[in-house]
């Protein structure tokens, strides 16, 4: 049975967490994230939870200290959010090469400068190629269903990957909305316990962990990492599945909405996709053909899936919450146009940046981009493909 | 049970031959002289950090290590390390690993690793206080990417980012003094050594360490021929008239109460050191005596610092 209850993103997540009891969760404080591991504190003086609970003084010493448990046996968990991911990046790019399936929730938040609390992606999409899967999530039931599917996904035999849960900064982090919570039993179950073929301290047979890889065999590692990261699509979706049939709640790599016949569209992320699907409702009572296209998930990037949800539109604008600095685009944007390609009939494609350090987007701003998608369509001109919105002109 | 270099050196090698490091480097004997001191039936989990050691000893598809060894980054191997001690300490509790069986956890990197880039995370872990034995040695520079200053560098000694030339004397810095800092951490003990004779003094020291709880800090005096500058034959007589010269005065700190581990039967001008080795060469040109002089007069006064600790 459920638990309807009233939680904010990073309560959601703490809650995961203490459900899941993992064996190390090493921590260090950064706004929005911070409240996770201060949940988690709590649940340790408690007697919750039997977590080896470490206050180390960094990041880059948060997630290295997770590389360690985990590469000694255990289930190792942090938080971070903004400078804290970015002071991290060293580090994701040895868990990832490691092989070391980590779990880490980010709490997206602009990055300086000007220093910035609020949310946007400029945070996990600048560590898109670190080689940690990212799943992102529209509201707080996202963020929890999400976290109890991520130990699954990252610490199975054909991936071995560390994996990112990404919530909105704030947007998501902080707001209470209501929630279905799950058994604590119930999730242990679904979750299982880990047991890694080899580690650190396994008696019998001792283990060594992060060689020097010269020429003759670096490529050979990276290409198998690469591997990993395709197979993770299946994996992804097979957990899903098992998650649908065990909670009763649907997942894919991408979430289409009202794109049966969409004619317009858009591809977003996160929490604006409900705000924009409160504009498609609108539209649609009007008539109008607009659709939206969430990815749930951006690594590994379901680039057929989005490439076959908008191939029959006339026009699609892909919403970028994180600015690139490319001088051609976003980073959604880029990667959704590639997926695209090859189509024979291409919708055509403009990228709009919005909402950097939380600037507001709401369903007004996603009218006027659906109005813009209609001119597109109708005229088969895109005007200027790559533009910035909801900012002062001067 | 009083040292005995024969037993010592009949035991099982934890630290294999076939490591790439350079014939008259000393970290291969640190390497192997840390793992004898470990009990033989307890199990080691060796932490490195980036450096020389690390691409000479775990070059893949090979490892010179009998024991679990992780490599992560250069400045974090004392946080990786603290992962592994938390993961010994919950898999003891969940019963996944064996409680009866003594897991010990050993960090080592070099000066850059340890000084310098890897000092928050050294202090960090101090100040948690980890059951880890931390092992420096210390080249007294980067060597691995070809001998550039760090904190740990002497002053006067010249370095590929402090060369002596007609402006320059060496490193214009005198040299951080981490064991100090470290007993500032308050751990339960710390020591420095080096490699010569027959070793007691390193291995005495690394065994009270590493059997000691909490975290410890053993500080290592190893030259490099390439950075230092001397025959590869020469190392232990370097490491010898560093502890004469008292340019590496041998002490313990064990709760806080300072012990001198040896003491020179005649104490020698610094230049006896300092003569060895290319690095210094620049010091013994005409018109640069003073720089003599100034590095005599900063060893006698670390000396009586540390003489006045010791009583």
């Amino acid at each position: 049975m459920s638990i309807r209850e009233r939680l904010s993103g990073n309560e959601a997540i703490a809650t995961a967490m203490r459900q899941i009891n993992p064996d190390v969760f090493a921590m260090f404080p950064i706004t929005p994230s911070t409240e996770i591991p201060q949940y988690f504190a709590q649940y340790v003086a408690d007697g919750k939870v039997d977590t080896e609970f470490i206050c180390v003084e960094s990041e880059h010493s948060s997630l290295s200290a997770c590389l360690g448990a985990e590469a000694a046996g255990c289930r190792a968990v942090t938080a971070t959010s903004s400078a804290g991911l970015s002071f991290m990046n060293e580090v994701l790019y040895v868990a990832a090469s490691s092989r070391l399936p980590v779990v880490l929730a980010v709490a997206c938040r602009a990055l300086t400068g000007p220093i910035n609390i609020n949310h946007d992606y400029s945070d996990s999409m600048a560590e898109r190629d670190s080689g940690f899967i990212q799943i992102y999530a529209e509201n707080n039931q996202e963020v929890y269903d999400n976290y109890l599917q991520a130990h699954r996904i990252a610490e199975h035999p054909d991936v071995r990957l560390p994996l990112m849960i990404c919530e909105d900064g704030f947007i998501t982090s902080h707001a209470i909305e209501n929630i279905e919570l799950e058994e604590d039993e119930t999730v242990k179950k679904f979750v299982g316990e880990y047991h890694p073929e080899n580690y650190l301290l396994k008696e019998e047979n001792p283990l060594a962990v992060g060689p020097y890889g010269i020429s003759a065999y670096y490529m050979e590692a990276r290409v198998a990492q690469a591997h990993a990261m395709m197979n993770a699509k299946k994996v992804i979706l097979d957990v899903a599945a098992d998650f649908e049939k065990t909670f009763g709640r649907k997942y894919g790599l991408i979430e289409e909405y009202r794109m049966d016949d969409a004619e317009i569209a858009m591809v977003i992320m996160g929490s604006s996709a409900g705000t924009a699907k409160a504009c498609v409702d609108m539209l649609r009572k009007n008539g109008v053909k607009a659709g939206l296209v969430k990815v749930r998930v951006f690594r590994p990037f379901p680039g057929e899936e989005i490439a076959k949800a908008i191939a029959n539109c006339k026009a699609v604008a892909v919403m970028d919450k994180s600015e690139g600095f490319s001088a051609c685009g976003g980073p959604l944007y880029a990667e959704t146009c590639g997926a695209c390609y090859n189509l024979k009939n291409r919708p055509l494609m403009v990228d709009i940046v919005f909402g950097l350090g939380g600037r507001d987007f709401t369903v007004d701003s996603a009218k006027t981009v659906f109005d813009r998608l209609a001119t597109i369509a109708e005229t088969g001109e895109t005007g200027e493909i790559y533009t910035h919105m909801g900012q002062r002109e001067r | 049970m009083a040292y005995n270099l024969k037993e010592e050196m009949n035991k099982k090698e934890r630290f294999n031959p076939g490591h790439r490091l350079c014939a008259g480097c000393g970290a291969g004997i640190v390497c192997r002289a840390m793992m004898r001191a470990v009990d033989e039936n307890d199990k080691a989990v060796i932490c490195n950090a980036t450096g020389c050691l690390e691409v000479s000893s775990f070059q893949y598809p090979y490892t010179a290590w009998d024991d679990s060894y992780i490599h992560t980054a250069f400045e974090n191997a004392s946080s990786t390390a603290s992962g592994v001690c938390a993961a010994v300490e919950v898999m003891k509790r969940k019963g996944k690993i064996n409680t009866d069986t003594n897991y010990k956890i050993l960090v080592i990197g070099g000066d850059g690793g340890t000084y310098d880039i890897g000092f928050q995370s050294l202090s960090g872990a101090l100040e948690r206080g980890h059951d880890f034995t931390y092992f420096c040695y210390d080249n007294n520079a980067y060597m691995n990417t070809g001998t550039q200053r760090s904190s740990a560098t002497p002053r006067f000694a010249a370095a590929t980012t402090t060369p002596s030339g007609v402006e320059s004397v060496g490193k214009k810095q005198d040299q951080k003094d981490l064991t100090q800092i470290v007993v500032a951490h308050g751990v339960h003990y710390a020591a420095q050594t080096t490699l010569f004779g027959n070793l007691k003094d390193f291995s005495e020291k690394a065994h009270r360490a590493i059997y000691t709880e909490g975290p410890t800090f053993v500080n290592v005096l190893t030259p490099c021929p390439r950075g230092w500058g001397y025959p590869q034959e020469d190392l232990i007589a370097i490491c010898k008239a560093a502890i004469d010269t008292c340019v590496w005065p041998l002490y313990e700190v064990v709760d806080g109460e300072y012990r001198l581990t040896y003491e020179p039967k005649k104490k020698l001008p610094v230049e006896d050191f300092m003569k060895l080795q290319t690095r210094f060469a620049h010091c013994f040109k005409q018109g640069n005596e003073w720089t003599l002089e100034a590095a005599q007069k900063y060893v006698d006064k670390k000396w009586e610092d540390l003489l006045s600790k010791c009583k």
